[in-house]
C-alpha cells in the first residue's frame, strides 16, 4: 500500500506546487526596495520647473509616490480611485511623471482632475531606474523614516488601498507616535 | 546545378538581411571595441523586465533603451561589470539577471540536483539490496544458480 501512496504524495506534492506557480502572475517582480531607504531625488514640479520637488522634505511623514503617464493605459483606469483616495486626505500622494510630455500631462491632469499633492517631473527616466520601476503605474508607501513599506504592481484599487495601504499607514504612524 | 543557384543565393541574401534585422541596439556605443564588447555583453545578460523573455540587448522597449543607456553611462563613468550588475540588482531584484546567482532563498533551487541525485542513488541501492537478499531466499529465480 506504501509503495503507491508515496509516490502519488509526491506526485500531489509537485502538482500543488505547479498549480501555486501557474496562478502567480509573472508580470509582478516583487521590489527588492522593500524595507530599505527609499531611493532620493529632487526633480523640477510639473506644472512649475523652477520648483523642485525632493524627497528630503517628506520625511517625517507617510506618503504615496505614483508612477504614472499619459501613455499610460492602467494611469487612466485608476486615476479616479487615486482622486478618491486624495480626497480621504489620508496621505500626500507625490505623482512621477515617467518618460512623459509636459503639456500632455498637464492638460490630462486638468480634464480629470489632479490626485496629487505635486507631480515630479521625470523626463529621462532616470529616477523610475533609481525606484526599479518597469511598468506604469505604480504605487509605492514611503513611511515617516524614508523607508518604502510596500509596492503595488498594477493600476490602484480601492480595494488594495484598504488591504495594503491604509494599514500599514495606520501602523507606521502608531510606531512613530510612540517613538516621540 | 543551375536551378539550384537561385533559391540558395535568396536565401543568402535573406540571411544576410535578416541578421541586421534582428539587431535591435545598431547603434555603436563605444570607439573601442573592448568597451563595446563589455557594453554588449552586460546588456545580453540583464533582463528586459517590460518584456520579461528578452534581454535588454534584444528589446526596443523604452525601459531597455533607458537601460542600456544606464550601462553605457556607468561604463564610460569606469564602473566594473560586477558593479554595473549590482546596480542593476538593487533596483530591480535577481530578476533581472539572465544567468541566476546562488543566494540564501534559491539555494535549494541549486541543490535540488544534486539532492535528487542522492535519494535516487538510496532508493536504487535499497531496491538492489533487497532484490539481492530476495534471490538469496528464492534461488529458484529464471536466472538462479546459472552463474
Amino acid at each position: 500500500m506504501a509503495k503507491f501512496l508515496i509516490p502519488l504524495g509526491l506526485f500531489v506534492v509537485l502538482g500543488v506546487f505547479l498549480a501555486i506557480g501557474l496562478n502567480r502572475d509573472p508580470r509582478y517582480v516583487p521590489s527588492p526596495l522593500i524595507g530599505k531607504p527609499a531611493p532620493e531625488f529632487s526633480l523640477p514640479s510639473l506644472q512649475d520647473s523652477s520648483y523642485p520637488v525632493s524627497t528630503k522634505e517628506l520625511l517625517g511623514q507617510s506618503w504615496v509616490l505614483n508612477v504614472w503617464g499619459t501613455w499610460c493605459g492602467g494611469c487612466r483606469q485608476e486615476h479616479d480611485t487615486l482622486i478618491a483616495i486624495a480626497r480621504q486626505r489620508t496621505v500626500p500622494i507625490i505623482g512621477l511623471n515617467w518618460k512623459d510630455d509636459n503639456a500632455a500631462a498637464q492638460q490630462w491632469l486638468r480634464q480629470l482632475g489632479n490626485p496629487y499633492a505635486v507631480v515630479a517631473e521625470d523626463r529621462d527616466g532616470r529616477v523610475a531606474i533609481d525606484w526599479g520601476v518597469y511598468g506604469a503605474p505604480e504605487t509605492f508607501l514611503i513611511g515617516p523614516d524614508g523607508t518604502v513599506l510596500y509596492k503595488h504592481i498594477a493600476p490602484m484599487t480601492m480595494e488594495v488601498w484598504n488591504a495594503e495601504f491604509l494599514p500599514r499607514i495606520e501602523s507606521a504612524r502608531s510606531a512613530a507616535g510612540s517613538r516621540s | 546545378m543551375i536551378r539550384h543557384l537561385f533559391p540558395l543565393t535568396l536565401l543568402a541574401v535573406l540571411l544576410a538581411v535578416g541578421g541586421q534585422a534582428l539587431a535591435i541596439d545598431t547603434e555603436v556605443a563605444f570607439d573601442d571595441p573592448t568597451l563595446q564588447h563589455r557594453y554588449e555583453s552586460i546588456n545580453r545578460e540583464l533582463r528586459c523586465l517590460v518584456c520579461q523573455n528578452q534581454t535588454i540587448a534584444d528589446s526596443n522597449a523604452t525601459l531597455a533603451q533607458d537601460l542600456r543607456r544606464e550601462v553605457r553611462d556607468m561604463i564610460a563613468a569606469g564602473k566594473t561589470d560586477a558593479e554595473i550588475r549590482e546596480f542593476m540588482i538593487e533596483r530591480y531584484g535577481d530578476f533581472v539577471l539572465y544567468r541566476p546567482r546562488m543566494t540564501a532563498q534559491n539555494f535549494l533551487l541549486w541543490a535540488a540536483p544534486a539532492l535528487l541525485l542522492l535519494a535516487g542513488c538510496f532508493v536504487l541501492y535499497r531496491v538492489v539490496r533487497r532484490r539481492a537478499q530476495e534471490s538469496e531466499i528464492e534461488p529458484d529465480g529464471p536466472e538462479a544458480g546459472q552463474s
